[in-house]
């Protein structure tokens, strides 16, 4: 049924994103092995790599093996340690799905009381307050978000530690406040913006006229009404943003020194480890299909309307 | 319809309803002006607003903080911040707005084909979007910076290969909606050929949201520029730019923050000008 | 007069907009008995909704009440505050509302909107509430009610929503309904079914109503009285019996020639020639004027408040008579009976 016919339009897409992925080597400007080995580039090497990489072969048999291996969940071998590149990838997303995580129940604390004052006092001061808030969000850099959080909680206040992880359950919750934080007023103002927005569609629309017409209470009409409706479409937003969280990891852990996936990314582009690299494109693509296939599939059952499309 | 759930945000219902009556100038088109036009032309004249050179290394005048010779200090390597700051803003406002400009070209031009013919194109230009769309933005960006190598050129490419589809899924839908429209059954009855309906009849009806989506493009474009920039692998040194001067500015947070702190604030001011220009030009264009 | 259930005195409503200030509603006035059925009857726009509404307190935003009051069984509805208006709504008096796809929340169980009623005022449990809402489907003709408790608004046809939402207005058995053009987005099949179902509730309770429309033949069908609304104000009031035989406002006299009669099927389909005035600055004097046959100098300047002939009847045209004698011209109008 609707899961069904999903997951078959998805198909497509995740095919594109292997191909992309793949291609990403024949992009490299000159002689891709060269490149990839940087200084330890012999003759030796170079063909060697070549070899192992059967880059002398034809780019359609190429491509299948290329496919045929990351379908077994082989990306290769890391060039900087020489251990398996997903093994060091599935290692590292733990930390980062913790992050995301603990960043999307941070944003959803932040945007939705104050989307719901927006709303319940539209164009009064509170409103206008908390307008300004993704006008001036939307326009700040995670790095720069980062700093200013190190400096005022973490360096002035002492509050929050400012790099590394700490272990255990607290540990966790403490090290990566700051660094969740970040991540969550990243797209806080977006989720303020859209929530409310949505909200005070619901407000004006009929159906809340017709249940205030019942009597009941006000704020059984915020609830049950309102905010009901305006869940799936916020949901779809926040699933969205997701891909943004995702993007954010690679700064926000470099900043933080944590030891997660964007940490890995952008650490394997110094090194110039390509296996990994690539193999972390790849699965993020991939997580963000999930992502949004997830997303749709909660929005069917908030919403029955879109069951029916 | 994975890919359209990642676009740009609606218009909210705020809008719709702050637009009534002829084409108006609100608020926000004033504020955004004003605040673009100081900092543009700030940046532009920056070799008359201040007299030292962004690059000239200064040992002995390294880290002082800020004064009335160096209005906002001097960095590690004894070069002033304020210069640094303007000239920095010319690399990013720069290379943001081509980019930017380049992308909305090249994803009109796509979304307009795929839209006007349907069929196979139309097919074949959404399974690409989609595709990219897949990709979390900056991931893919800073994957290509790295393929193709240091330097601005491969900024360039990366942002504008990723940054397209935006603007080819508003034009298509905008162009769907505007097919079935009567003056357009006109032109092709008059026997216009196809490029001419395009480029004169369909396009001008339909860029209006790709505008008004362009200008807060503008800004996210700026943040990715300037989040490269503070991994290392943007704009390559000795340019001065706002991501590497805030990178650099780290090492010193706890003696001389402003370092680090005012290329963030300079990059959120203009995208705050930009965000209320796009809203004034939304207002302005919106017809009711 | 103790069997008066409600009585409108004066009521001024003023809508502001960021641009202009609109009243919609200017110096109403009506009684209603317990267990009559009063008819609003007015094109678009003459604020005939918006008068429904502000019984209940359902201004949209920028909506002022600014003068009148409104008595319902003695009490002054706009004296009471947001709490006490909260029990009078629903549980006293219900509203039916015009387009049932909107006025359903689509993602809310039929049942669950219909039983949200007695759950917050009658202190039903959700199980008690559920087994009301199912008997109340029945009462409306909703087949296989047990079943459709569980079904969303999109699921019904149009004609299944507007049962619903009378179901909704009756669920705490209240002793006024509002309806606000109820049958107006309906097919006319459809219609004739759910005039019925009224018309059924009217003759089993001894339930009132009101019933706004611009349809003067729907009216003519459910309601014993009709009150006739032009440009915010009331302009004639009657049983519908003598307003139909014998209108004494011109409009009201526009409004029954324009009307097509298949029986009597004439040459040219009259209407009312010009527009109906503006509601931001309404013209001085009567706001019919500039489209009466029957205008003279005196109607350009003063008020025209309604003016009873007798305890029910009134009209606010002072040129009635010349009104009347036009209508019983009238081949069709004038061979009804009073």
């Amino acid at each position: 049924m609707f899961i069904r016919r999903r997951l078959l339009l998805m198909l497509p897409t995740a095919f594109g994103v292997t191909l992309v992925t793949f291609f990403m080597i024949h992009l490299i400007p000159g002689d891709p092995a060269v490149t990839m080995l940087g200084i330890r580039a012999t003759p030796k090497s170079v063909a060697l790599l070549r070899r192992a990489w059967g880059l002398n072969k034809p780019l359609p048999e190429q491509y299948w093996l290329f496919l045929t291996r990351i379908v077994r969940g082989n990306f290769g071998t890391s060039l900087f340690d020489g251990a398996s590149a997903t093994g060091l990838i599935l290692r590292a997303s733990l930390v980062t799905l913790e992050l995301i995580a603990y960043a999307v129940v941070l944003s959803v604390v932040i945007a939705v009381p104050l989307a719901v004052l927006a709303a319940t006092h539209r164009d009064r001061a509170a409103d206008q307050a908390v307008r300004a808030i993704p006008l001036i969000g939307m326009a700040m850099p995670s790095a720069w978000i980062a700093i200013m959080l190190i400096l005022l909680l973490g360096l002035k206040a002492h509050a929050f530690p400012v790099a590394g992880l700490k272990p255990g359950f607290v540990g966790h919750l403490d090290s990566l406040f700051l660094p969740s934080l970040t991540l969550s007023l990243g797209i806080a103002p977006l989720l303020i913006r859209s929530l409310r927005s949505s909200l005070i569609d619901a407000f004006d629309a009929e159906y809340v006229t017709t249940a205030r017409s019942k009597g009941i209470r006000e704020y059984r009409v915020l609830i049950r009404h309102a905010i009901r409706n305006s869940l799936a479409s916020s949901l779809n937003i926040l699933g969205l943003q997701v891909a943004f969280l995702i993007s954010g990891t690679l700064v926000v852990e470099t900043v933080f020194a944590l030891p997660g996936v964007g940490a890995l990314m952008v650490n394997s582009i110094y090194r110039r480890d390509f296996p990994v690299v690539q193999g972390i494109t790849f699965l993020l693509a991939l997580a963000v299909i999930l992502t949004n296939l997830g997303t749709d599939i909660i929005h069917s059952f908030l919403d029955p309307r879109v069951r029916f499309e | 319809m994975g890919a359209a759930s990642s676009l740009p945000i609606p218009l909210t219902s705020d809008d719709l309803q702050r637009g009534r009556g002829a084409r108006r100038i609100s608020p926000n088109l004033v504020a955004g002006s004003i605040i673009l036009f100081v900092i543009i032309g700030l940046v532009i004249a920056a070799p008359l607003v201040t007299s030292y050179s962004p690059t000239a290394l200064n040992a002995t005048q390294a880290l002082l903080g800020p004064s009335l010779h160096h209005l906002l200090g001097t960095d590690e390597l004894g070069r002033d911040e304020w210069s640094r700051l303007l000239y920095g803003g010319r690399v990013d406002l720069e290379i943001a707005f081509l980019a930017v400009l380049a992308s909305f070209v090249v994803g009109t031009a796509v979304g307009c084909l795929a839209g006007y013919f349907g069929g196979w194109v139309d097919v074949i230009a959404m399974r690409v979007v989609d595709v990219i769309l897949a990709f979390p933005f900056f991931v893919l960006v800073i994957a290509l910076v790295f393929i193709l190598g240091p330097g601005t050129k491969s900024i360039y490419i990366a942002i504008i290969a990723t940054d397209w589809v935006s603007y080819t899924w508003i034009i298509r839908r905008e162009i769907i909606a505007m097919k079935r429209h009567e003056f357009i059954l006109a032109a092709a009855a008059l026997g216009y050929r196809h490029i001419r309906i395009m480029i004169r009849h369909l396009i001008p009806n339909c860029i209006t949201q790709a505008i008004v989506y362009s200008m807060s493009d503008v800004v996210f474009t700026i943040l990715t520029i300037v989040t490269l920039g503070f991994l290392g692998l943007g704009v390559p040194p000795p340019a001065p730019e706002w991501g590497s001067m805030m990178s650099d500015g780290q090492q010193f947070i706890t003696t001389h923050w402003e370092l680090a702190t005012f290329p963030g604030i300079a990059v959120v001011i203009a995208g705050i000008g930009l965000s209320l220009f796009g809203d004034g030009i939304a207002d302005l264009l919106r017809v009711e | 007069m103790t069997d008066l259930l409600l009585s409108v005195r004066n009521l001024r409503v003023e809508l502001s907009t960021r641009r202009e200030i609109v009243r919609p509603v200017e110096n109403v006035s009506f009684d209603l008995r317990k267990g009559q059925t009063l008819g609003i009857v007015g094109e678009s726009g003459c604020g005939k909704s918006m008068m429904l509404r502000t019984i209940l307190g359902l201004l949209p935003r920028g909506g002022r009440i600014t003068g009148g009051e409104i008595l319902f069984q003695g009490t002054d509805l706009l004296k009471l505050s947001n709490q006490q208006l909260r029990d009078v709504r629903g549980r006293l008096i219900g509203m039916i509302f015009q387009e049932p796809m909107t006025a359903l929340n689509p993602v809310m169980q039929v049942g669950e909107q219909i039983a949200e009623g007695p759950v917050a005022h009658l202190g039903y449990t959700k199980k008690a509430g559920r087994r009301r809402a199912v008997e109340l489907m029945q009462q409306v003709g909703i087949p296989d009610a047990a079943r459709r408790f569980s079904a969303y608004p999109n699921e019904l046809s149009g004609g299944m929503r507007q049962r619903v939402m009378i179901a909704i207005a009756l669920a705490c058995e209240p002793q006024l309904i509002l309806c606000d053009e109820p049958t107006t987005a309906l097919d006319v099949t459809i219609q004739d079914q759910i005039l019925k179902l009224l018309v059924q509730l009217q003759e089993s309770t001894e339930i009132s109503m009101i019933f706004v429309s611009h349809d003067l033949a729907v009216v003519s069908q459910i309601c014993q009285s009709v009150a006739v609304m032009y440009a915010a104000e009331i302009v004639e009031i009657g049983s519908v019996a003598s307003v139909l035989a014998d209108p004494s406002h011109p409009y009201t006299l526009g409004l029954l020639r324009s009307v097509p009669d298949f029986d009597n099927v004439k040459a040219v389909l009259e209407s009312i020639p010009g527009i109906p005035p503006s509601l931001v600055e309404p013209p001085e004097g009567c706001r019919f004027r500039a489209r009466c046959e029957f205008a003279q100098e005196d109607c350009a300047s003063g008020d025209f408040p309604l003016l009873f002939s007798d305890g029910e009847r009134a009209s606010s045209c002072i040129h009635s008579n010349s009104c009347r004698e036009a209508a019983q011209a009238d081949p069709i109008i004038g061979s009804r009976v009073r």
